[in-house]
């Protein structure tokens, strides 16, 4: 594979020149390795969304989807399909150019932050040092595309759901951050592949029980934080008061049709699948093996990855199968009155741990 | 080469932003020029490596401060003609500070502290130099009390935004979640046993 990318860019130095060559080279290889993450990553929200139906189904105590392609496995295809070949409906006295833009804002940052997440040791587009920052910023932006679409459309529905997600958004990024601060202090680093490693050392990593000091366990308050929090972050339910169909019928999304709608509901779940990547990631050891053996050492890393992603998309699958919505000032309630309160305080509490000798995650 | 491209590239997107934030006639267009100004700004940062710094930029107030902007930009209802109504009338002021301020940037930047020559473009710092080390190194040592003066007048700040909006009305209803919660059913439900009635 080296050898190959040296080639490439030999041959690319020497037909547009030493300046060019290696920044031309880099470009394209950039955007092939973008490809080849995003591609997955899409099909896998096509899956999702077969999974969500099909979950719910028989949570329900329903079949689910099962007419298109072996037992409904074509039916993400069917759907993508019919939602391309609808039109594209813009409502008079929307502002067309931001009514356009406001889809692609919602799923650009989902798929962006791919960017740093390591699927296996050296696994990683961009290994840069402040990794999980780099999320967070980009996580953040998501939000433009909500309150811009839910303004764009000229209605009333709309811009409800637009404000009411906008200052949802907010509230929770300040639990989640302070809750990701808790890991990046256990952790020593910024680097998302550091943080993974620093989870396959400690007391319990010793004996073999890994699974036992990854994150979760020492920080378990924050990583219950975190989940809901993400919950809360990607509008699902049940905080999706967003979408809120009984009472705003669809929120920021109502007057949106056809492939612009899909690119919203692709948003919503990479997002998901982001969001379970990050917690794998921050608390249960990203790529490591729950137990230090032989057999399940054999196995794939990014097989391990895939795991405990699946493990949390079925939760969020499962919340919404059983949770009602949550009202909005309850939301909100919990957010500011619950949920900062606590991850301050165990902020405090985890940095005056790691001062005293039973200190778990540094060696003295 | 290819760098110096890149910035151009930035550079030009930045300052048409930056134009387009004054002159564009919705407020709501203005504040997402704004948005895409930060961002580039950011950009440019990173070209710099100083990576923290953009990806601060970005997170603080691209994904905070401008979405509170624009919700609350987006709740105004703005008269466009109102807007414009004192423009020739304050002209001339704006004029006069404009010219005082291209004056102190030209006095400023015109005497070779920022020049080049003075501030070299940062070399490649190599691999495993950590920005964000460095920067939490000198912030909390050598800046530590500035630093702590400047944590101490956000929160004198977040304080004081608070008493100010805080009111308390005797007549607000609201709800005590806790109370909500240790409901009972029979605080709620009275059942009451009644024969079956038969119609005549």
């Amino acid at each position: 594979m080296t050898e190959l990318a040296q080639a490439l860019e030999g041959y690319s130095a020497s037909l547009f020149g030493a300046e060019w060559g290696p920044a031309l080279f880099l470009t394209v290889k950039y955007l092939v390795l973008i490809v080849c993450i995003a591609l997955p990553v899409i099909l896998c929200v096509a899956y999702l969304t077969l999974a969500e139906r099909k979950v719910i189904g028989y949570m329900q105590v329903r079949i689910g989807p099962n007419r298109v392609g072996p037992a409904g496995l074509l039916q993400p295809f069917a759907d993508v399909l019919k939602l391309l070949f609808k039109e594209v409906v813009v409502p008079s006295g929307a502002n067309k150019l931001l009514f356009v833009i406001a889809p692609m804002l919602s799923l650009m940052p989902a798929l962006a932050a791919w960017a740093v997440v390591p699927f296996a040791p050296e696994l990683v587009l961009s290994d840069i040092d402040a990794g999980l920052l780099y999320v967070i910023a980009i996580t953040s932006m998501g939000v433009y595309g909500v309150i811009i679409a839910g303004w764009a459309a000229n209605s009333k529905y709309a811009v409800l759901g637009a404000m009411r997600s906008a200052a949802q958004i907010i509230s929770y990024e300040i639990a989640m951050g302070f809750a990701l601060v808790c890991v990046l202090l256990v952790s020593q680093s910024l680097n998302l592949s550091d943080i993974v490693n620093s989870q396959a050392r400690g007391r319990f990593a010793d004996a073999g029980l890994n699974f036992l000091s990854w994150n979760w366990l020492p920080l378990l308050p924050m990583f219950l934080v975190y989940f809901i929090a993400a919950v809360a972050e990607t509008n699902r339910l049940p905080f999706d008061v967003a979408e809120g169909e009984s009472e705003i019928v669809a929120g920021f999304h109502v007057e949106y049709s056809g492939m612009a709608f899909a690119l919203f509901f692709l948003g919503e779940y990479a997002n998901m699948i982001l969001v379970s990547t990050l917690a794998s990631i921050m608390f249960l050891g990203g790529w490591l093996a729950p137990i230090d053996s032989a057999v399940l050492g054999a196995v794939p890393p990014i097989i391990w990855l895939a795991l405990k992603v699946g493990a949390l998309l079925f939760l969020f699958l499962w919340f919404r199968a059983t949770f009602p919505r949550y009202r909005y000032d309850q939301i909100m309630r919990l957010g500011w009155k619950v949920f900062i309160p606590l991850t301050i305080v165990w902020l405090v509490v985890i940095a005056a741990w790691m001062q005293t000798p039973y200190n778990i995650w540094t060696s003295p | 080469m290819f760098e110096y491209y890149v910035f151009w590239i930035f550079g030009a997107i930045l300052i048409f932003a930056g134009l387009r934030v004054i002159t564009a006639r919705n407020p709501v267009h203005a504040a997402l020029f704004l948005v895409l100004a930060f961002f580039t700004a950011a950009a440019i940062w990173l070209l710099l490596r100083a990576e923290f710094l953009a990806i601060a930029l970005v997170l603080v107030y691209v994904g905070a401060v401008m979405v509170l902007f624009l919700f609350v930009v987006m709740m105004l209802d703005i008269n466009l003609d109102r807007l414009r109504e004192g423009f020739w009338h304050h002209l001339p002021l704006a004029l006069a500070v404009a010219a005082i301020m291209l004056v102190e940037t030209v006095l400023v930047l015109g005497r070779g502290y920022f020049g080049a020559g003075a501030l070299p473009p940062p070399g490649d710092p190599g691999a495993g130099y950590s920005n964000t080390k460095a920067l939490g190194r000198i912030v909390y040592t050598e800046y530590v009390y500035p630093f702590e003066l400047a944590a101490v007048l956000l929160l004198v700040a977040i304080v004081a935004a608070i008493a100010l909006t805080l009111r308390k009305r005797k007549d607000t209803k609201y709800q005590d979640p806790a109370r909500q919660v240790a409901v009972r059913r029979a605080d709620r439900v009275r059942l009451v046993s009644m024969p079956a009635e038969k119609e005549k």
